[in-house]
């Protein structure tokens, strides 16, 4: 922080020596004031496919009019992609606009990365729902990013073999074992599904929905309850069905695993509404046979999910229009024609509840032609979204995941063990880097 | 006046021919690893939630992060399990190394440079195509040899589990490796003078009393300067076991020192933990290796005054 300020003062003292004409200018854009004078230009960080497409919508359109032109820079997606922010930030240099998961909302705030901009985008909250728009608040007054595209879960199965092999579709998770076990029963050679551990978004929109609150504060201090009683009950489910060998242990994402969803090996995946992109690359040969259901629940009175995955777009401390990279936000994830847009060229589900309507999520995905209600079905789910509690180093809560429920899941050993180790590693990195955390 | 000026001039020439490499050396060398050796001795501090501007302040930490790296287990072992995986790759690769120059370099072998350079040809490969490859032959249930096995109904083990992982992943590096290594040996085994073997065949020597006691003892230097690459190339393994880390739950994020230093500056966003692990492994790395050229040159001398 001492060198970007350091830096700043050394542009400015440029900025006296050149003339005061270019400080008033730049002073008057920092104030938010409407005199902005000239065109302004900015540079936007997304891993979005087709985000260019939808950027050229503003660019001829409400851009030309606002003289605001933006600029694409294609980026790696997800945690890579924090990391550069942050390495850019520290050199003053970050994008004026950058895409980021909610998860890693609070690791770029509390390294004072992102504007509030809460002024500028106050108005648009009703668009969102609750549970998604706090996400972006932190619980503060203060706004860090715009909402653009939610992932909240479901369970897809294949229709046709859980009709061959005479299974139910579970409605509890109560139900998803014994469903696992009858699977098991009447070919011991297929598994309902598996228990990966090499992405922590499912088991946190698991333990969400479960209704665990990872992160909280108590005062000026962090609180950590990731081995809280609800995650415990998530942990120990899935770590007995491995260790019973209903499921299976191995990773998503390998060769083997999208073989195993092609061949009909593994029948079912807990996922979220971005699955059928997914499906269509791993799955190609089972094109119309799944289908979506609710997440199944833990007690049958209870109707909620949780969400892995999606993202919004923040307004860097770096940019120096932020009142222009604002309003840039908010018409990219507001506005009809730019949801529209985003929906066909960059596949993503948008948090904006009306666009979750609208036409451009009328027909079913491709690959589930067989469900023609999918996004009527998904707007609902959408709804019973449980709310969301992240803190300043998520990150590192999720490579202690990978690890620890790696080795558990190889091992078939007790899964709350793992928790416990998650749980030490996360409040030990908050105490060394000097935060308070509460016991 | 010509001449003084001609003398100064003189006495100038090497610095300035010096000047280039100096620059670029302080640049690009020295400046990033004193800066990387800075940033090891601070660390972050955060106050209160640590939340908006101002929160956190970058401040002297002495050698806590060294003592820090020193005590946490899991950098010991990790260096454990690359010392493991050292003590197969190492041996195997200079072993048929040595093995594939002293066979191209007798007379029975016909093609010698397309068989020079099929040996050599892993090595053009990538690593992390390599790995990649590697990866997809191991995974039970995408690999064709797993399928042979099946259908033959011989045992089928899991490459990327336990012990055999070890296997599985010096395997990639011996296969990448020892191609470069021959040609290093191979080159240094041309240019022993043909009189020696000729003498050598006078006195009546056999191909193999040829090859056991002449050329492998005068290409010792050579097996030295690859045993050198090796061992360092030992120490800083990390895109085969990252590149193999998908694909199995046996592998974990820090199962290299390396990749320890990887997932702590871009995983957990601490780089001055990340700079202190790296200075010490860079440490590590120099005084083994330096250690055994000086061993080996030691040796060397003990036999010249023989």
């Amino acid at each position: 922080m001492p060198y970007t300020k350091r830096r700043r003062l050394v542009t400015s003292a440029v900025a006296v020596a050149l003339g005061a004409s270019t400080l008033a200018a730049c002073g008057s854009s920092d104030d938010g004031g409407d005199a902005r004078s000239g065109p302004v230009s900015l540079t936007y960080w997304t891993w979005t496919p087709g985000m260019d497409k939808v950027v050229d919508l503003w660019n001829k359109g409400p851009g030309k009019e606002q003289q605001i032109t933006v600029t694409v820079k294609k980026q790696a997606s997800g945690d890579t992609l924090v990391t550069k922010i942050l390495t850019a930030h520290k050199a003053g240099q970050a994008p004026d606009l950058v895409q980021a998961e909610y998860q890693a909302l609070p690791t770029l705030v509390s390294n004072d990365a992102l504007a509030d901009i809460s002024g500028e985008v106050d108005d648009v909250k009703g668009k969102f729902a609750d549970g998604v728009w706090q996400q972006t608040t932190l619980g503060t007054d203060a706004v860090y990013a715009v909402p653009q595209d939610i992932g909240p879960m479901m369970f897809y199965y294949r229709e046709d073999l859980f009709e061959q092999y005479g299974l139910e579709v579970p409605a509890t998770w109560e139900e998803f074992a014994r469903t696992a076990r009858e699977l098991k029963k009447a070919a011991p050679d297929k598994d309902l599904t598996t228990f990966s551990a090499n992405d922590s978004g499912l088991f946190a929109g698991l333990a969400q929905q479960a209704g665990a609150r990872w992160w909280t504060t108590e005062g000026e201090k962090w609180k950590v309850g990731i081995d809280d009683e609800a995650t415990r009950k998530v942990a120990d489910f899935w770590g007995g069905l491995v260790e019973e060998g209903a499921i299976d242990n191995q990773p998503m994402y390998t060769p083997a695993w999208n073989k195993a969803l092609n061949t009909g090996k593994q029948i079912a995946w807990v996922s979220a509404v971005w699955a059928p992109g997914t499906l269509t690359t791993a799955a190609p040969d089972t094109k119309g046979k799944w289908a979506m259901a609710p997440l199944p629940q833990w007690s049958g009175s209870e109707n909620r999910t949780g969400s892995w995955g999606g993202s919004s777009t923040a307004v860097t401390t770096d940019s120096e229009n932020r009142e222009a990279a604002a309003k840039f936000a908010e018409w990219l994830n507001t506005d009809a024609d730019a949801l529209g847009a985003l929906a066909k060229e960059g596949g993503i589900y948008p948090a904006s509840t009306s666009a979750q309507l609208s036409g451009a999520f009328a027909e079913p995905p491709e690959f589930f032609a067989n469900q023609p209600d999918f996004y009527t079905k998904a707007a609902d789910i959408a709804k019973t979204t449980a709310p969301s509690a992240w803190g300043p180093n998520v990150n590192v809560a999720y490579t202690s995941f990978k690890d620890a429920f790696g080795a558990a899941a190889k091992n078939k050993s007790d899964f709350s063990a793992a928790l416990g180790t998650m749980q030490k590693e996360t409040v030990a990195d908050l105490e060394k880097q000097g935060f308070e955390v509460a016991r | 006046m010509t001449g003084t000026t001609a003398r100064r001039g003189a006495l100038r020439a090497p610095y300035f021919f010096l000047l280039p490499a100096t620059a670029l050396f302080l640049l690009f060398f020295a400046l990033p690893i004193g800066y990387a050796v800075y940033l090891s001795f601070r660390k972050v501090e955060v106050s209160g939630l640590g939340l908006g501007a101002g929160a956190r302040e970058e401040v002297w930490a002495g050698f806590q992060n060294y003592t820090d790296a020193l005590g946490d287990s899991e950098l010991l072992d990790g260096a454990l399990r690359v010392l493991g995986y050292g003590c197969l790759v190492v041996p195997v690769m200079l072993g048929l190394a040595l093995l594939f120059a002293l066979m191209l370099d007798s007379d029975r072998v016909r093609f010698t440079p397309v068989t020079r350079l099929a040996i050599f040809l892993p090595y053009a490969i990538p690593g992390v195509v390599a790995a990649l490859l590697w990866g997809f032959l191991y995974l039970p249930d995408v690999s064709p040899f797993h399928f042979a096995l099946d259908r033959l109904g011989l045992p089928q083990p899991d490459l990327l589990d336990g012990g055999p992982l070890y296997f599985a992943l010096a395997n990639i590096a011996v296969w990448g490796g020892t191609g470069f290594n021959m040609i290093v040996i191979y080159t240094s085994l041309r240019a022993i003078p043909a009189e020696v073997y000729e003498a050598a065949k006078l006195d009546g020597a056999s191909p193999l009393q040829i090859a056991l006691r002449i050329k492998i003892p005068m290409v010792a230097p050579s097996l030295v300067l690859t045993f050198f690459f090796s061992i360092i190339a030992t120490l800083q393994v990390f895109s085969e076991p990252t590149t193999l880390k998908p694909l199995t739950n046996s592998v974990s994020t820090t199962w290299s020192p390396l990749m320890k230093v990887y997932q702590d500056a871009f995983g957990k966003g601490d780089i001055h933990s990340a700079a202190a692990q790296a200075a010490i492994i860079a440490l590590v790395t120099l005084v083994l290796s330096f250690g055994f050229l000086r061993a080996a040159n030691r040796r060397n001398k003990q036999e010249a005054a023989r």
